[in-house]
């Protein structure tokens, strides 16, 4: 067990990432998650993360296209890879809108992020960014999808305001304007 | 909570990731999707001194049809999600992409493996009654090369399987149904997604006359491992099918079975829903027999109420973890 002549919690691992299009080098414990690495490492903090065991789907994010849990991955397990947050849904979009936050900055919005406003899809906003990665993958593969695809999509999400509705009246409403623009999601 | 710390080994091959978990005498786990790993390291239920991750070794990303064998062959790196998606699969193995788009959700069934939901052997989870149902093999690589478990050998208990924890399983081997044979796979959960309260798999051959050349039938969630009602199957061969012959079937099945009571379903309640369930895949799995794979949809409880779903529904479970910020 020669590994173990440096104790695990003393070793670092690099993780070489490109994060909504940036590219960052970190080293990292082995058990940091990705959720924690792109939080606290990263300041990216609209990845957010609620049950740490799968289950909510708050910390979902894009990994290399996909959706996936970044409480379940370990940072050191992104290297190599092209991670998409709610930061950086804005820019997938074909035509963005940009406003202008409280303090100044200027972002970006995914139409899927309009609608969710429009159709009050978000109380509290814990769980919209979760929420947004999953359906803006749904939509990308579905672009038509029925209202029982798109509750079966968001299974996996949970949202503790009960906001499911108006979650889903969002998604449908999403995938009818995406598709008189004439494109996908992404 | 946060996972104890552990080294990390990102290995480039099988024989790498065996080297490297027989250094560790049994001390470290594989990490493939790493769905049901992670929850418990994060929750401190196992501590294993090292990870060994296959996600990215030689060969294991692989789903192939070696030729003169009715089989079909999984690597372990393969994600449930590839094989939703992997058509030559879905038309030759039905029955996977059936009970897979029952395993977890999207985001799940991207990063979580078939092999790895072998390995973990949850009693509840689709893909080892597959595995059992269809009669299929692990492969591993031990110290002594490559080598197969067979399913009816390869589940102990809960989350504990015959494969030695200085190997590694390196694919399942599932064998691909023969001509006239129909298979089906439904489960009740109490939203989609979750762990079945109880599932069902049945898999019917038939002769040429019609009748039941061999069937099989497996169940989840109502014991230790995957439950084989062997005798039920017995009972069923020969069988010319008629009005009654699933439902009676079901009931027999249902009556062996000795499953726990827990917080979610009663025992008594659980053997109800084996028998129905078990009736209506041995249904569906004769009609597709009969009629090719396009036939009989088999509507569970989930699939037939619309609002089973949990978007629109009040029922979520509560998360102890609690929501900081």
């Amino acid at each position: 067990m020669s590994e173990a002549a440096v104790r695990p919690e003393e070793a670092l691992y690099e993780v070489d990432v490109v994060v909504n299009g940036v590219r960052y080098v970190r080293q990292v414990e082995a058990r940091t998650t990705l959720a924690d690495f792109l939080r606290e490492e990263l300041g990216l903090t609209g990845t957010h993360i609620g049950c740490e065991q799968g289950a909510c789907g708050a910390c979902t994010v894009l990994l290399d296209g996909r959706s996936a849990r970044s409480c379940l991955v370990y940072a050191v397990q992104a290297d190599g890879a092209d991670v998409v947050t709610v930061e950086g849904l804005g820019a997938l979009a074909p035509r963005a809108r940009r406003v202008t936050l409280d303090d100044g900055r200027e972002v970006e919005l995914h139409p899927l992020q309009e609608v969710f406003q429009a159709h009050h899809a978000l109380q509290c906003g814990y769980c919209t960014p979760g929420f947004l990665i999953a359906a803006f993958e749904f939509l990308r593969d579905n672009p038509r999808p029925t209202e029982a695809e798109v509750r079966a999509a968001l299974s996996g999400n949970l949202c503790r305001c009960t906001g499911y509705q108006n979650i889903v009246d969002a998604v449908l409403d999403a995938a009818r304007r995406l598709a008189e623009e004439g494109a996908g999601p992404a | 909570m946060k996972s104890a710390a552990f080294a990390y080994h990102r290995v480039r091959s099988a024989e790498e990731a065996r080297d490297c978990l027989a250094r560790y005498g049994g001390e470290a786990k594989v990490l493939a999707g790493g769905q049901s790993l992670v929850p418990m390291l994060h929750m401190r239920l196992v501590r294993p001194a090292a990870l060994v991750d296959i996600n990215r070794a030689e060969g294991l990303d692989r789903v192939e049809f070696p030729p003169e064998e009715d089989v079909v062959v999984i690597g372990a790196a393969v994600r449930h999600a590839d094989v939703l998606r992997h058509a030559a699969l879905g038309r030759r193995l039905p029955i996977l992409r059936e009970a897979l788009a029952l395993v977890g959700h999207p985001a799940i069934r991207n990063r979580g493996t078939p092999v790895g939901s072998v390995c973990h052997a949850d009693p509840a989870a689709e893909m080892p009654a597959v595995l059992a149902l269809l009669g299929g093999e692990v492969e591993a690589l031990g110290a002594e090369g490559r080598y197969r478990i067979p399913a009816d050998a390869f589940f102990l208990t809960y989350f504990t399987t015959a494969l030695p924890p200085e190997d590694v399983a390196v694919a399942v081997r599932l064998p691909l149904p023969s001509p006239h044979t129909g298979q089906a796979f439904a489960e009740v959960a109490r939203r989609e997604g979750d762990f079945a309260l109880v599932g069902a798999g049945a898999s019917v051959r038939l002769d040429e006359d019609g009748r039941v050349a061999e069937a099989r039938l497996v169940f989840c969630g109502v014991g230790d491992t995957p439950v084989r009602a062997y005798e039920v199957e017995a009972e069923l061969a020969g069988v010319r099918p008629s009005a009654g012959t699933w439902e009676e079937a079901g009931a027999a099945a249902a009556d062996r079975l000795q499953p726990e009571g827990d917080v979610h379903a009663s025992a008594a309640y659980r053997r109800e829903v084996a028998a129905r369930l078990a009736a209506r895949v041995l249904a569906a799995a004769f009609r597709r027999a009969r009629e090719g794979p396009d036939a009989a949809e088999v509507a569970g409880p989930n699939a037939a109420d619309g609002g089973a779903s949990p978007a629109g529904r009040n029922d979520a479970p509560d998360h102890r973890g609690g929501l900081p910020e």
